[in-house]
């Protein structure tokens, strides 16, 4: 059969499309962007006409899957696991609508924070909202899960999680696709009311969700993605969940592995499963990439004291993202290190690139503001993160996305004033704008910096929602147009920008100072991209 | 058979098109691969790596285990020493010896060819210069993945096959210049090979 080699990601998008759906929505972020980058490139994708452009940020995007499930169509939304905490208002609720046309919320989560600020672990949203939380072990399944998972959602009429972590979305490997399917033709809900949470309403759906707790229980039980593998040796079970079986396994590529083991891919937990296994063994050890939530949800399930080891009892370590090595540790097998690093290798963290005018603007801004002292830029999520290393030291926070403005404008109230508040342009319009109308009500006295290189440059340079729309936004918020300002952030202009920079510091109230030149590595992206269609 | 490969750089060198073209050669000869990637925040400039394992045996884990790489192939020397602790006692080092500084405090460059010529099998070549030598400077990479050939369990002909298909989209120029880069990293450790 043909095999296509695709990242975790790239399979979710293929079982997407292969599954039928009539839109993918989302807002970038790593390792979720290359599952809405895949379908906006893929060739049946654009013969279908499937929605494929980026939402403004995760929420818009949920509830427009969700409006395209209410019109019966069959919906892929996607995000970062921290993406989720901005839609977590629509999840939750859909939990509660439930949904018409199948959906499916892909959300990639990122243990160790390779590129994020937290590494919470999606499954508990899963969890909180009380619907099926599919996990895949492997590529193949994560193909498989969403092409079924979109079928899942629609039997149960609820939403339905496919939960990855950074390892799956961003490793290849060979996949076999199934037959495409047809889309759903428009279809609005046999209840006309569905969506609509009016207390009274609410109530009955949420006792409906009630209700169907047992049967996703039971299909998790029967599901052919959760397996008991029964062993020889009856001194420990494992339960291995997602890509950790992958773990568990690669420790015995020579030998047969002795222990019984459970292989969950679907949640809730098969509660029939983990007893059969627990009845077979003596101690149970679980395997879980994220937070301990299997292990804490079995430390009190048997009432017989079986001992439960995981990443709360030092068996592994409570954080980070797992690999064979501890998994062989867990198991008492050692470790065989290679050779060790020499002490002379320095650390190499990312930086902004060459020439990169987020450069310019923090030089310029570091020097205006050099007299009034330290701890007032308050800043956000992306490159220009990167400004709060050295050479450039200009920025104090980054907590999350829009945190900037909001942010300044509390330290304003407190008392620190002038504050700054610097911002992508993206990161503006994904959760700036709402801050910047507090501002404006108040008349704040607080410097917007809008970093605006026209892209969402962090991800891979995807197209910026803010792009041509930063100075209306800004004026149709309330900003006054004499304090709308804006400069090309180029060594050349350095004193323009500071002397700039100074004006709005003196004036006592909203400003926005917009630093617009495009990215770089966009920039020579779209000139490949030129060059390879002009072949 | 399996070959467990760590491919190291910095971010924007190009690493993964070396990964692609092992890639295709694997599944060329029906081959099971995984492969995984830095995406994200380490792209700029940062350290990156990538687990490249292909077998004709199923793989499990898409990470490596400690001491398991048979081939760390580096295109930046500092780099290749990161992974020390994934090469297996017998593996082979194979790095490119030209410098990427990008941060303040970057060693000195003896001290680490030192470090690199104290391991058992270590494959150290200017790439850079071989490829300028042969008037392709973007060929670098190709050169380094000629100079880890003989350690990949692959033949010589089905890399370049697969460097055809690669660059099949660019011309026949470009894959008849880059096959020349990899036959010349290919020469220079076919030798250290066969001791």
């Amino acid at each position: 059969m043909q095999k296509n080699l695709l990242l975790g990601a790239e399979a979710i998008a293929q079982g997407a499309i292969d599954g039928g759906i009539s839109g993918v929505y989302a807002y970038p972020g790593t390792p979720s962007t290359e599952i809405t980058e895949y379908i906006q490139v893929n060739p049946e994708a654009l013969r279908r006409g499937i929605h494929r452009t980026w939402s403004v940020n995760e929420k818009t995007a949920y509830e427009a899957a969700l409006g395209m499930s209410y019109a019966g169509k069959k919906s892929l939304v996607c995000m970062k696991h921290v993406g989720l905490n901005v839609a977590a208002d629509p999840f939750m609720n859909s939990c509660v609508t439930g949904v018409n046309g199948g959906l499916v919320l892909a959300v990639a989560d990122d243990p160790s924070m390779h590129s994020s600020q937290n590494e919470q672990d999606s499954r508990f949203y899963g969890k909180f909202g009380m619907v099926p939380v599919l996990e895949p072990s492997n590529q193949q399944e994560a193909y498989d899960m969403t092409y079924e998972g979109l079928e899942l959602s629609e039997k149960l009429k609820l939403p339905v999680v496919l939960r990855i972590t950074t390892r799956l979305a961003h490793s290849r490997s060979g996949v076999v696709s199934r037959p495409l399917k047809e889309e759903n033709q428009l279809l609005l809900p046999a209840n006309p009311k569905q969506f609509l949470l009016l207390p009274a309403f609410a109530r009955r759906y949420y006792q409906n969700l009630l209700s169907k707790q047992e049967e996703i229980v039971r299909l998790s039980e029967q599901s052919p993605w959760n397996r008991l593998l029964p062993g020889t040796d009856s001194a420990l079970g494992i339960i291995c969940c997602g890509l950790t079986y992958n773990y568990l396994m690669e420790n015995f590529r020579e030998s047969h592995c002795p222990y019984s083991v459970l292989k969950i891919t679907q949640y809730p937990l098969p509660a029939s499963l983990v007893r059969n296994l627990e009845a077979s063994c003596e101690e149970i050890l679980v395997l879980e990439e994220g937070f301990p939530l299997v292990e804490e949800q079995l430390a009190s399930f048997f009432g017989k004291g079986t001992p439960v080891w995981g990443r709360l009892n030092g068996k592994l370590p409570r954080a980070g993202e797992l690999n064979p090595d501890h998994v062989a540790r867990a198991l008492g097998k050692s470790v065989h290190e290679g050779f060790p690093v020499p002490s002379l290798v320095a650390g190499r963290p990312p930086a902004l690139c060459q020439g990169c005018g987020h450069q310019d603007l923090y030089f310029a801004l570091n020097e205006a503001i050099e007299s009034i002292g330290h701890g007032r830029v308050f800043s956000d999520i992306g490159c220009y993160t990167l400004g709060a290393l050295q050479p450039y030291d200009s920025i104090d926070t980054c907590v999350d996305m829009g945190a900037s403005v909001t942010m300044a404008k509390g330290a304003a109230d407190a008392g620190i004033q002038p504050a700054f508040a610097v911002i992508g342009d993206s990161t503006f319009t994904h959760s700036g704008i709402t801050g910047l109308l507090d501002c404006v009500i108040e008349k704040s006295n607080v410097n917007v910096i809008v970093l605006d290189n026209e892209a969402v440059a962090m991800t891979g340079g995807q197209d910026s929602s803010a792009r041509g729309r930063i100075e209306d936004i800004c004026a149709g918020v309330g900003v006054s147009e004499d304090h709308i300002r804006v400069v090309v952030p180029l060594k050349k202009n350095h004193a323009q920008m500071v002397s700039v920079i100074r004006q709005e510091m003196e004036y006592q109230g909203v400003s926005v100072i917009i630093a617009r030149r495009p990215c770089l590595q966009k920039l020579a992206r779209e000139k490949r991209e030129k060059a390879r269609q002009g072949e | 058979m399996k070959t467990d490969i760590i491919l190291a750089g910095v971010g924007g060198q190009g690493i993964l098109s070396i990964a692609a073209i092992v890639g295709a050669a694997a599944l060329g000869k029906g081959w099971n691969l995984k492969q995984a990637e830095t995406h994200g925040m380490s792209q700029r400039g940062g350290a990156v790596m990538s687990h490249l394992r292909i077998s004709d045996q199923p793989i499990s884990s898409d990470l490596i285990p400690l001491g398991g790489a048979d081939v760390i192939l580096s295109v930046e020397p500092m780099e290749s020493l990161r992974y020390l602790p994934w090469l297996s006692s017998g593996g082979w080092l194979v790095t490119n010896s030209t410098v990427f500084d990008n941060i303040p405090n970057y060693p000195d460059i003896n001290a680490i060819t030192e470090e690199i010529l104290k391991l058992p099998h270590a494959v150290l070549l200017d790439a850079d210069t071989i490829a300028r030598d042969l008037g392709n400077a973007r060929g670098s990479n190709m050169v380094m993945l000629g100079a880890a050939a003989p350690f990949l369990g692959l033949e010589r002909e089905e890399i370049t096959g697969a460097i055809g298909m690669i660059f099949r989209r660019k011309g026949e120029e470009i894959v008849r210049a880059n096959i020349a880069a990899f036959d010349a990293g290919y020469a220079h450790s076919s030798n250290r090979a066969a001791r």
